[in-house]
């Protein structure tokens, strides 16, 4: 495939919202209210308008008749590079608001950058992405504060949330040696400037929140590179029922 | 590109398709159609969406196409991200007609984020237009809307946010 970087730098950026938008969207008809449960569907549906965009590009990049249902629909789990921190599971509502924030944060200083490409797609791509997430930020954002900062028992499943999720947020700044390829192309964001905006941005919402903020150094790793936790296997086995059921079903 | 280039004869055609999800507005007011030429006696209408995901961008195409072939035109449609759809962009007719279906139309940037930050009521009651409101959730029924209520008349209403 020409172009080869390209395809793999736009799937890893793209598995990130499609995998997130696939667990939050789990949470229709199952939110804890009326309000939250539209929210996170909202969220999931523009995140998947966001993937539909870019995996429109990755087909046409691929050639050979691809599209983009095959891009989302027919890959392994060992295929999808998202980072682990957007496959783990709904616990429990402080789980699904706190891995929202912990990607928020990041999704936002990432498409900021990724406006400045040299790609126009990708540009056109973050320009209208950024306006979405910029609500996605501010409702998770939101939410952090209001649980930890609330009651006893929503203070003490924030914190609980934070401190299993935190292992998960340092892979968001790891390359993969597509990225590095289009970074130097000046095509990719250079994840690794993020970094210490990020974790400013992410102590300051901790802070107001009266959350600690956890001290572990130790950080899991491997999605970007295909080696999932184990939540990814199951939920993909749901997602892609009707693909593996009906082979080239359309709606 | 801000204002959109449609051939006139095409625009009493366009008017009449309107929004799959907000029906009293047509695709014109909201901003939705880019362009709209006729080149070799084909018209090449150019959309653009207003959320990534916004589902109604389909069924708005296939009205184009559906409308124009009842007034004698074949359509082709293509969908552009950039420039990336804006509340800039609903005309002010569009804005009124919002209002009277219900819908309070986006305010200025700023205005919004203080509005959905709850630390100004600004929002006006589409039913009795007290700005005594306040916002059930930043996310309404459509992906551009956020829920409010009026704390006068206590009727709930949808926000039309402000996207920039």
């Amino acid at each position: 495939m020409k172009n080869e970087n390209l395809y793999k730098y736009i799937l890893g950026v793209a598995d990130n919202s499609l995998i997130l938008g696939q667990r939050i969207g789990e949470l229709c008809g199952h939110g804890p209210s009326l309000e939250t449960d539209i929210a996170c569907t909202n969220v999931s549906l523009d995140l998947f308008g966001q993937v539909r965009s870019y995996f429109q590009y990755a087909a046409e990049i691929a050639g050979e008749g691809k599209t983009e249902d095959d891009i989302a629909f027919l890959r392994r789990e060992r295929e999808y590079k998202n980072v682990l921190l957007v496959e783990q599971p709904n616990t429990n509502f402080a789980y699904t608001i706190v891995r929202q924030f912990l990607f928020d944060v990041y999704h936002l200083l990432f498409l900021q950058e990724l406006q400045n490409s040299t790609d126009e797609t990708l540009v056109a791509i973050a320009k209208k992405s950024i306006k979405e997430v910029s609500y996605h930020e501010r409702f998770s954002t939101d939410w952090v504060k209001r649980l930890g900062d609330g009651s006893e028992v929503s203070r003490q499943k924030i914190q609980e949330a934070i401190n299993n999720l935190w292992t998960y947020t340092d892979e968001l700044f790891h390359q993969t040696d597509a990225d590095k390829a289009m970074v130097a192309a000046g095509i990719g964001v250079d994840v690794t400037l993020l970094k210490e905006k990020y974790y400013e941005t992410v102590n300051t919402g901790l802070e107001i929140a009266t959350i600690a903020t956890p001290e572990s150094k130790w950080f899991q790793k491997g999605g970007k590179v295909g080696v999932h936790t184990e939540h990814l296997g199951f939920m993909l086995s749901d997602m892609q029922y009707m693909q593996r059921t009906y082979p080239n079903m359309e709606w | 590109m801000m204002t959109p280039q449609i051939d006139k004869k095409l625009h009493p055609i366009l008017a009449q398709v309107s929004d799959p999800e907000i029906p009293v507005l047509s695709i014109l007011e909201m901003g939705v159609v880019r362009a709209a030429q006729i080149v070799n006696g084909i018209v090449e209408v150019v959309i653009t969406p207003t959320y990534s995901g916004c589902p109604a961008m389909d069924v708005i195409g296939d009205d184009i196409k559906k409308t124009l072939k009842e007034n004698g035109y074949d359509a082709t449609i293509k969908l552009v991200l950039s420039p990336a759809w804006t509340t800039d962009w609903i005309t002010e007719k569009g804005r009124k007609a919002l209002l009277d279906y219900g819908i309070a139309p986006p305010l200025e940037a700023e205005a919004d984020k203080d509005v959905l930050l709850g630390s100004k009521k600004l929002v006006g009651c589409p039913q009795c237009g007290s700005t005594n409101t306040k916002m059930v959730s930043q996310f309404g029924s459509t992906a551009c809307k956020a829920f409010f209520q009026c704390e006068d008349c206590l009727e709930p209403f949808d926000y039309f946010k402000c996207l920039k």
